[in-house]
């Protein structure tokens, strides 16, 4: 993860020698300010984030998997980067309804994060309910699926109504970016996925338990609605603020939680936490740094890489081992 | 009656389903005495209610009328912990798809137990070496659950169960899917836990002529009747007789089985 890190930040459409970089790094100047400054300011940040991104969505798709027994479960299938996009559009393309004030504060990064969240939340919570009802895990991803797909004609709707300038706004926002974000902003995502994986670490011994089914888990003494409803919150969190900054990722969150259950070949959460961390943080970065390759002076969007990269990956991986959990 | 001590007392319980507008009652004024160092089994045929009883004599469910006493407490006024530390399950459900060993899945037994992340100490690891010991699954310990037979499988489930330390242990038809050699291995498992750690060990079962030469004692259920009494008594008493509605199978009390004309 370390050389990952360093190797990311080493690499960018300037190129930069390593040394400078690590010079930079601890404090001490490097030979030239523009170095520097694109380093502090433009490839730290964009590392973080990605470190970040790749942690936050990687433990949410555990958390589902392991919560609907369902090894297609993630953030991306069952709807909820959709549900995050239709709280942003929302609040993108609608908000020139709104009066000033109120419109002020939705455009500004809290505005975006909380409407993100919401959505993505309000799409689990139907999920959840339609879950009740559908005993089949497998109905259950296809309702996902078309909440996805409702959301999506919204947004549809909403673009087709809204100025140009708005909608080159939300349309860069759902590409999905790692960069261009500040440090403020970074320290409130930072907090949001610490809250999201402070609470995670807390449900790993019911989610261990709830390998088992629900019953299981109900006579092992776990109160299961409380659980339940901290991991769905978790979840939400982790996608909502996530995608509120980068944009709808995929891939990430439903392939990382995957290579982490093969590589260390356990259901152990205790285990699979801190491995599903390490292997999405570095996945991310490892595409972070593939989306804009030295010597070109473009970035390809971040959302294309993790397909590319990731799925020939997970391809692999279960052809050697065969199976799926 | 022998003197052993009173596990789970049930007092004109009624069991069944609640809907908004009606009661869909399965069975009614169950007075049932389950004892420790007793194998009990619950036959009947499907459909008739075996699971509705024992997800509500387990908490599962809620009952309609009557109460239900565990250890001289009421199953009500139990917690999620104290019950789990109380009473443990075998269930007939699939687990989902997971990577569990053997060894994690009877450990994860010992939760009621554990503190907030799961560690377990070194008592508990002693309760699960104990478990496996008794039900002799040590070969099995490394392998993915998915890796073993039916028969091993039911054996782990029964370790799993015994991990939690619990007096009363409920299991729901465990003997489903297995061949004879197994089923017989299964019930004698079980008779040989109820006896030797005192434990009370209810299962529901289909297999009757073995549930009659292996338990303790044996609650019939039927549409109109629920009896509970050892099995030699059921059988001079003409109970079998009244299990199945169809003339052509009849109960052959000499042989103990049940005999198609």
């Amino acid at each position: 993860m370390v050389l990952t890190l360093v190797l990311n930040i080493s690499l960018g459409q300037v190129a930069i020698p390593f040394k400078e970089v690590i010079k930079s790094l601890f404090g001490s100047s490097a030979s030239k300010d523009t170095w520097e400054y694109i380093i502090i300011n433009f490839r730290l940040p964009k590392a973080i984030t990605a470190i970040l991104v790749g942690i936050g969505l990687s433990i949410s798709g555990l958390l589902m998997q392991t919560l609907f027994r369902n090894p297609l479960a993630g953030p991306y299938v069952l709807g909820l980067s959709s549900g995050s996009s239709l709280g942003v559009a929302f609040v993108i393309l609608g908000a020139g309804a709104l009066p000033m004030v109120l419109s002020d504060f939705l455009l500004s990064s809290y505005g975006i994060i909380l409407a993100s969240c919401l959505g993505s939340f309000a799409v689990l919570m139907l999920v959840l309910l339609i879950s009740k009802f559908l005993r089949d895990t497998m109905t259950i991803l296809i309702a996902g699926l078309m909440f996805s797909s409702f959301a999506g004609a919204i947004v549809s709707v909403l673009t087709y109504f809204s100025s140009a300038e708005k909608l080159q706004k939300f349309t860069f926002w759902s590409m999905g970016s790692i960069g261009n974000i500040s440090w403020q902003n970074i320290f409130i995502l930072l907090v949001a996925v610490s809250i999201g994986l402070l609470i995670s670490l807390f449900s790993i011994k019911s989610l261990d338990a709830l390998l088992l089914g629900e019953n299981y888990a109900k006579s092992l003494g776990l109160k299961i609605k409380k659980s339940r409803r901290l991991i769905i919150f978790a979840t939400s969190i982790l996608a909502g603020s996530i995608t509120a900054f980068a944009g709808p990722i995929a891939f990430v969150g439903l392939a990382v939680p995957h290579l982490s259950k093969l590589l260390f070949q356990t259901s152990n959460h205790r285990i699979l936490f801190w491995g599903t961390i390490l292997i999405g943080a570095i996945i991310m970065l490892f595409c972070d740094m593939v989306s804009q390759m030295p010597g070109y002076d473009f970035t390809l969007p971040i959302n294309a890489i993790t397909s590319i990269v990731g799925a020939p990956v997970v391809i692999w991986l279960l052809v050697r081992k065969n199976r799926l959990v | 009656m022998s003197n052993n001590k009173n596990i789970l007392t049930t007092t004109n319980l009624s069991i069944g389903y609640q809907s908004k507008s009606e009661e869909n009652v399965i069975a009614k004024n169950l007075n049932l005495t389950l004892q420790e160092g007793k194998l009990i089994a619950l036959i009947g045929e499907n459909g008739i209610g075996k699971s509705t009883l024992l997800r509500t004599l387990s908490g599962l469910k809620k009952p309609l009328k009557g109460t239900i006493h565990l250890n001289n407490k009421e199953l009500k006024n139990y917690n999620h912990l104290d019950l789990a530390q109380n009473l443990s399950l075998v269930l007939t459900e699939k687990l989902p798809p997971s990577n569990l060993t053997v060894f994690e899945l009877i450990a994860l037994g010992r939760q009621p137990y554990t503190n907030w992340i799961g560690k377990l100490t070194k008592d508990d690891l002693e309760k699960i070496k104990e478990a496996i010991a008794l039900t002799q699954i040590e070969h099995l310990s490394e392998k993915k659950y998915y890796e073993i037979s039916d028969g091993q499988f039911q054996n782990v489930l029964v370790a799993r169960a015994l991990a939690q330390d619990t007096p009363l242990i409920i299991l729901d038809e465990p003997s489903t899917h297995l061949d004879l050699f197994h089923k017989v291995s299964l019930f004698k498992l079980l008779k040989k836990l109820a006896a030797e750690s005192n434990k009370c060990i209810l299962f529901s079962t289909h297999d009757i002529d073995l549930a009659i030469q292996l338990s303790d004692e044996m609650i019939v259920m039927t549409e109109n009747n629920v009896v509970q009494d050892q099995p030699c008594n059921l059988i001079s008493n003409g109970i079998f007789d009244t299990l199945f509605k169809d003339e052509n199978i009849k109960f052959d009390s000499e042989k103990g089985r049940f005999m198609i004309r």
